[in-house]
């Protein structure tokens, strides 16, 4: 999160330099035909076979963005404090670094939130996420053990709440952040029915 | 089939309590004597002691009624709570579960699925077991959710494993071969009052000679059991299917990384000995070289008599000098194995062996490490041996040559999808040997090439897999792959591999892991007669003419 803009060309120029592609692969639009065109050298992550990735809600960067706000703001008051009140001028510049690089970084919030997707197969569940570091993670839903739902205060009034899918690993991590609250219910409920069908000792 | 798991409640050992708040006993014994002691000296070598303690107050404040009536009242309290802790601490083993409930003002009832089951330990702390006591640990998963059965009758405890294990695996009638041995010179469990039960006052009416005899019986059965072999001879292939001779044993503690810092810290004092006028670094590291001895010794101990062998409901690992420990994992229950070897071990071709599993022992295993250490150490051969126990259908010759070459060859084509030269930008020197490979229902992980690695993960067993990349790994078109598992000391990760051959692996171990788990009917290993004839005379038969052969090794 902290130098989002930066390597991100790194990953582009080396990757495809016939298109500056801002996001190969995701999306239905992209994901027709990114199996012909796997790029000889330097190449993201991509799982050619994949099928239509579905996306999170729009409106979950929302909720990225007020979080980064409070933060900013937290830190502001930290840094003015420690400036202001201690005589640190060294605060000042750590604050202030700090704010840029997480303004720089709000502004690819739309784009990281467009990389969260998944799709639920025929016997696993896919999860993607990230853009600079990304992550696909492959849980068979035999392996589910809970399907937990949360809602925070921002989320709650954009009608949103977050699903994460709890396996034996701790290491797992499938949390699909931004999922409209209906959809959310409907996935739970899918996916404990699935695992229902296919469940496996521990 | 032992009254013990015939579904009724059953008391554990009437010395339980005792043996439980033992140390608590112990050290408040330790505390009185260590107030009394100039009274003591008094008393035996009549030596004058100046006057002032406590009990020369009461005395003189012609307190003494009081005072032993308090003390009496004490020792009322402590027994009524102990028999009443006793009472109310019942157990029983249905087909279904294992209940136990305890608590005297808040009760408590806990109760584990016998198809969960992830372990059954025994334990015999020192004082207990010359007590002939044991405490049975029923292991499932989850954070502290063990049903603990502390204590039973030492050859009880081995009893109701057997049964827990036979419910648990799903065969409903009695193995042929298992009631058999029951020890003839066990006094058939009436209930767990068994020689034990001789010490509790109760049978004042028998006469003083009998008594004695009964005590000598007693004593006797004590020493018996304490010198007993580990692995009660009904477990289908009594023998230990690897030993550690103790030189090796040795070695492989003093090998250990430990021994570095112990090395720097030596030639720390001896460096400021020669130099001179620095005595605060003496001071500062000279107690932890002491304390470091007692590490090595207790390592050594906890280390002595290792076993493993193979049974029917699954592999059992003990260990232990004075306290010793003896675990039955059954089938389906290891989620990772991890074969290891760090570099000072290269030269004597010592190799380590490690577990992640699901259910958590409360105790410490071999060496003194967490219980998933299941090899302390082992030559090449050995590894193969406790492979074939704890991998069941894992022990074909291809496999067996592909595990050696994950093992110790250098890399190259060998079987593996070795990451791509340009990984040497991340990993200089194990980029060679850092690969995978999956067959028969397994994915190896293959890296390290100082301290080298192998890591096998049942697939069945696999929770999920993950591939990841970030900026540096995309510029030299390479990821890195996880393998998830439950928590423990194996982690099944690769940090480089090919971006092509990542995609490849994710696919095929994901379609692996549904297709192994939809064939695994571990839960349950021996409902079906296939499953049992194919995992459990397996690692027996080829254990028991293998055993001799590899003393010598």
């Amino acid at each position: 999160m902290v130098e989002h803009s930066v390597p991100d060309n790194l990953g582009n120029d080396a990757a495809a330099p016939v298109i500056p592609d801002p996001e190969p692969g995701y999306g239905p639009a992209t994901t027709a035909d990114p199996a012909t065109d796997v790029p000889p050298v330097g190449a993201r992550l991509n799982l050619p076979e994949a099928g239509e990735w579905k996306r999170v809600s729009p409106k979950y960067v929302m909720v990225e963005i007020v979080g980064t706000v409070v933060f900013l703001l937290i830190v502001c008051a930290a840094a003015g404090a420690l400036w202001l009140l201690l005589d640190q001028t060294w605060a000042a510049w750590v604050g202030a670094a700090i704010a840029l690089v997480t303004l720089i970084s709000l502004a690819f919030e739309p784009r990281r939130v467009r990389s969260i997707g998944y799709q639920l197969r025929a016997d696993d569940l896919l999860f993607r996420r990230g853009i600079m570091y990304q992550r696909f993670v492959s849980v068979p839903y035999g392996r589910m053990q809970l399907v937990d739902i949360t809602r925070g205060p921002v989320a709650r009034v954009l009608g949103l709440a977050d699903l994460k899918f709890v396996t034996a690993a701790a290491s797992s991590g499938v949390a699909i952040p931004g999922l409209a609250e209906a959809d959310a219910d409907a996935l739970r409920d899918r996916l404990v029915e699935l695992a229902e069908s296919r469940r496996a000792g521990l | 089939m032992t009254s013990l798991a015939d579904g009724d409640w059953h008391r554990l050992h009437p010395a339980s309590p005792l043996l439980r708040g033992g140390i608590f006993v112990f050290a408040l014994l330790g505390f009185v004597i260590a107030n009394l002691r100039e009274r003591f000296v008094d008393l035996v070598f009549g030596i004058p002691r100046e006057s002032g303690d406590p009990l020369d107050a009461i005395y003189e404040g012609g307190a003494v009624g009081w005072a032993l009536l308090i003390v009496a009242g004490i020792l009322l309290v402590i027994i009524v709570a102990f028999s009443l802790s006793w009472r109310m601490h019942t157990f029983r083993v249905t087909d279904e579960s294992v209940e136990v409930r305890s608590g005297i003002l808040f009760r408590s009832h806990r109760q584990a699925r016998l198809d969960r089951i992830q372990g059954v330990n025994i334990v015999r702390p020192l004082i207990p077991r010359l007590f002939g006591a044991a405490k049975l640990e029923v292991s499932v998963a989850g954070q502290d959710a063990n049903v603990q059965l502390a204590y039973l009758g030492s050859a009880l405890a081995d009893g109701l494993r057997r049964d827990i294990l036979r419910l648990a695996s799903g065969a409903r009638q009695p193995r042929a071969a298992v009631p058999g041995p029951i020890d003839p010179g066990q006094p058939l469990p009436a209930d767990e009052t068994d020689p034990a039960g001789t010490d509790q006052p109760g049978d004042i009416a028998a006469p003083a000679a009998n008594r004695r005899h009964a005590l000598n019986d007693y004593a006797s059965a004590r020493v018996g059991e304490f010198l007993a072999p580990e692995l009660d001879p009904d477990a289908a292939p009594p023998e230990s299917v690897v030993r550690i001779p103790v030189l090796r044993l040795i070695g492989s503690i003093v090998f250990s990384g430990f021994t570095v810092f112990v090395l720097v810290g030596i030639g720390a004092i001896i460096t400021s000995v020669i130099v001179g006028g620095s005595e605060w670094l003496l001071i500062a590291i000279f107690p932890g070289l002491i304390a470091s001895i007692g590490y090595y010794v207790s390592r050594f101990t906890k280390s002595l008599r290792y076993s493993i062998a193979g049974t029917p409901d699954g592999v059992r690992v003990g260990f232990g000098l004075l306290t010793t420990s003896n675990e039955t994992l059954p089938p389906g229950r290891i989620h990772a194995i991890g074969v290891t070897q760090p570099l000072a071990w290269r030269p004597f071709g010592w190799w380590q062996i490690s577990i992640n599993k699901a259910g958590h022992s409360t105790n410490d295993g071999a060496a003194g490490q967490a219980a998933t250490t299941v090899l302390p150490v082992g030559s090449l051969t050995d590894v193969g041996k406790v492979l074939e126990l704890i991998l069941p259908g894992f022990a074909i010759d291809e496999q067996r040559a592909l595990v050696i070459r994950g093992l110790t060859s250098r890399g190259g084509n060998d079987g593996f999808a070795n990451a791509p030269r340009r990984a040497a930008w991340l990993r200089p020197f194990s980029w060679r040997r850092t690969g995978y490979t999956v067959t028969a229902g397994a994915a190896l992980l293959r890296r390290g090439v100082l301290s080298r690695e192998l890591v096998l993960v049942p697939l069945a067993r696999l929770q999920s897999v993950g591939i990841d990349q970030g900026p540096v790994r995309r510029r030299l078109r390479l990821a890195s792959a996880r393998l998830h598992t439950v928590t423990g000391p194996v982690s099944a990760s690769l940090g480089v591999i090919d971006v092509d051959e990542a995609v490849r692996m994710f696919e095929a171990i994901s379609a692996g892991a549904v297709a192994s788990a939809d064939s695994d009917t571990s839960h349950h290993w021996s409902l079906v007669p296939a499953v049992t004839a194919a995992a459990a005379p397996a690692p027996g038969s080829t254990a028991a003419p293998a055993a001799p052969t590899e003393v010598t090794s």
